[in-house]
């Protein structure tokens, strides 16, 4: 027998049972469908998180006291500016470090009061991060020497204080103390929950003042490039041990906080797709079940096609390539489910659904391998059969 | 001397039934020629049906051997076993055996695509062979809208379609009215005139068997009468018009003479 006459024949009695095959599948499509969307679920998550950590800015170092890692206490920082002044020299390129200190604190312009987070900063934060100005100036090396009282706005606080009136050269208090807005931010987003739009950034000497602290939060280091990350990292971390014996400082860079990230996303989205592989596999049960169903309802039907000289393998080869179909088809439908729901999701609610090719050919490989799999017991069974016990069947 | 369609020697089949051997068949000796219309005949469990089982390459022998067209079918493996059923024979059920969801063509054609014909190719013989049963009306019909005497005759044509040497009929007329039988019976007896197809028919119908030119009676799985080959070496005192049912007596074993 021709493989395309199999074929033909297969496709046939599913044609004849239709409803009966619509149902088989359907255990088949809903697995597929599941693997791919929640695959795209999780990749999309996963993405969505990279590219908020790269549209922080490229090559970046974080230094802060302590040892970074989850479950670690967080230490009191001894870091102060003139700590900042020995990493400059350290990396040579003075304008490529930068400082922050941070607080919450309360604005107020009138009667509008904000709640925001104060980033003490310097004139070198556009060197380094991404954030790119809407209106007037950043803070200068000036503001820093001088301690001016000036300040650059996030995108959200300039509108929850001043509205529609552009707020370059408008007066405010930040914790009783009087500043004089110069810049404002482009909107940027939110990183990890830290939203971005709400800080106000003031020269360093201003935020510590006010403040009453001398004490810095973090040092951040730009690097030439992707390839000088690692080693100035090291250098930075090697030289502020150096200076402080016997304490421990910690450098993470975008690459390392991407990599775990991307590690915990990739996990999640292997046990969502762990749990979808599972329908799938009970699916398959289904197919096999159906299949033994048919060979038995269909025994006189196999004892007739051996009497006309169908070999052992061609009754094999039928019912295979039935069951394989169920599957293949199953899986082609739930594969185009998947891909439109994906997609939806992706269109209609705030999930960055991305489906991946992989977990297309993965779901469909993987269905083939299920016809085969649960086809194989029924077939052999419908091979095996004696013609003349098969004719006399009921 | 020619090949013959079937040469038995010693033919013996028994079951395992819960332990117990049951011999349905206990040493059959038995010659068929190319071109015989033979009418096997006996009670229900006398063994004409694992007879024809055997003959029609269903089966297996548990012992004594089978030559079909000359070759011994205990030497083929089961591939070439279903092989030579699809090329030497040809069935024709007591109930018709057609796919019930299948046009008429498509039942006919079935045996051809065990044997990689194209399809157009097995279109074409099926068409024929539907016109040389009276059918060529009913191509693209299912069983379900076709008599029962047109089913058979379906099932004729299936049998025909493969130009086997042979075509093995159970109870060809069983389960139809003497009418439909009666045509059933003319269009196989046509065939084996203009054809020269062997044809061996399983019935207990003395009427049916009667049609047939030679007569095999067989009883508690041994042949007890045998007409003898038309033409051939005839038994003694073989009648071409068979025996009355039951009175074989007295010629048990002749067919050793064959």
């Amino acid at each position: 027998m021709r493989a395309a006459e199999a074929f033909r024949m297969a496709l046939e009695a599913l044609r004849v049972n239709r409803l009966r095959s619509t149902l088989t599948m359907l255990g088949v499509i809903i697995g597929v469908s599941a693997v791919v969307v929640l695959v795209a679920v999780g990749t999309g998550a996963k993405n969505a998180v990279e590219s908020e950590i790269s549209g922080l800015g490229s090559n970046i170092i974080l230094v802060v006291p302590g040892r970074l890692g989850v479950g670690a206490l967080p230490t009191q920082s001894r870091l102060d500016l003139a700590d900042v002044a020995y990493v400059r020299r350290v990396v040579g390129d003075p304008g490529k470090v930068t400082v922050s200190v941070n607080s919450g604190e309360t604005v107020r312009v009138g009667r509008t009061e904000a709640f925001v987070t104060v980033v003490g900063t310097d004139e070198n934060l556009p060197n380094i991060f991404d954030r790119p100005l809407r209106r007037g100036r950043y803070l200068s090396e000036t503001d820093v020497d001088t301690r001016r009282r000036v300040a650059v706005l996030g995108s959200e606080v300039a509108v929850k204080l001043f509205g529609d009136v552009d707020p370059i050269g408008r007066q405010m208090t930040v914790s009783g103390a009087r500043f004089r807005v110069v810049g404002v931010y482009e909107a940027v987003g939110a990183t990890f929950g830290v939203a971005r739009d709400q800080e106000i950034h003031v020269p360093v000497t201003t935020a510590q003042r006010l403040l009453g602290v001398t004490r810095i939060n973090g040092i951040a280091v730009g690097a030439s490039g992707p390839d000088q990350i690692e080693p100035l990292q090291q250098r930075v971390v090697d030289a502020l041990a150096e200076r402080y014996p016997g304490e421990r400082f910690s450098a993470v860079t975008q690459t390392q906080l991407l990599g775990t990230i991307g590690t915990v996303l990739g996990m999640l989205t292997g046990v969502l797709a762990a749990i979808a592989g599972i329908s799938l596999l009970v699916g398959g049960v289904g197919v096999s079940n159906i299949m033994l169903v048919s060979v038995r309802e269909r025994t006189r039907e196999i004892g007739l096609r051996k009497a006309l000289g169908a070999r052992q393998r061609d009754v094999l080869a039928q019912f295979l390539i039935e069951a394989v179909l169920l599957t293949t088809i199953g899986g082609v439908t739930g594969i185009l489910l998947g891909v439109g729901g994906a997609l939806l999701i992706a269109a209609l609610s705030p999930v960055p659904a991305a489906v991946t090719w992989w977990s297309v050919a993965l779901a469909f490989g993987v269905s083939v391998a299920v016809g085969v799999f649960f086809g194989v017991a029924p077939a052999r069974r419908a091979g095996r059969l004696d013609p003349v016990v098969a004719l006399r069947a009921e | 001397m020619t090949t013959a369609a079937f040469e038995a020697v010693g033919l013996a089949r028994s079951y395992q039934l819960e332990g117990v051997s049951v011999d349905a068949l206990r040493g059959v000796d038995l010659r068929i020629e190319p071109g015989e219309f033979v009418a096997i005949i006996g009670p229900s469990g006398s063994g004409k049906s694992t007879l024809m089982h055997l003959l029609g390459c269903l089966d297996r022998p548990t012992a004594g051997t089978l030559r079909v067209n000359g070759t011994d079918v205990s030497t083929l493996s089961d591939t070439e076993l279903a092989e030579l059923r699809n090329r030497a024979v040809g069935f024709v059920f007591q109930s018709f055996h057609l796919l019930a969801r299948t046009a008429a063509v498509d039942n006919v054609a079935l045996p051809l695509i065990y044997r990689g014909v194209p399809r157009a190719e097995r279109r074409e013989r099926a068409r024929r062979a539907l016109e040389s049963v009276g059918l060529r009306h009913r191509l693209d019909h299912r069983p379900s809208q076709m008599s029962g005497g047109e089913q058979q005759r379906v099932a004729i044509a299936r049998a025909l379609v493969g130009d086997p040497q042979v075509v093995l009929a159970d109870e060809p007329t069983g389960n139809l009215d003497t009418r439909n039988g009666a045509e059933v019976m003319a269009i196989l007896d046509r065939l084996n005139a203009e054809r020269g197809v062997a044809i061996v028919l399983v019935t207990h119908e003395p009427e049916v068997a009667a049609r047939a030119r030679r007569q095999i009676q067989v009883r508690d799985g041994l042949i007890e009468f045998d007409s003898g080959t038309a033409g051939g070496p005839a038994e003694p005192g073989g009648s071409r018009t068979g025996p009355a049912a039951g009175e074989g007596a007295g010629r048990t074993g002749s067919a050793e003479a064959v």
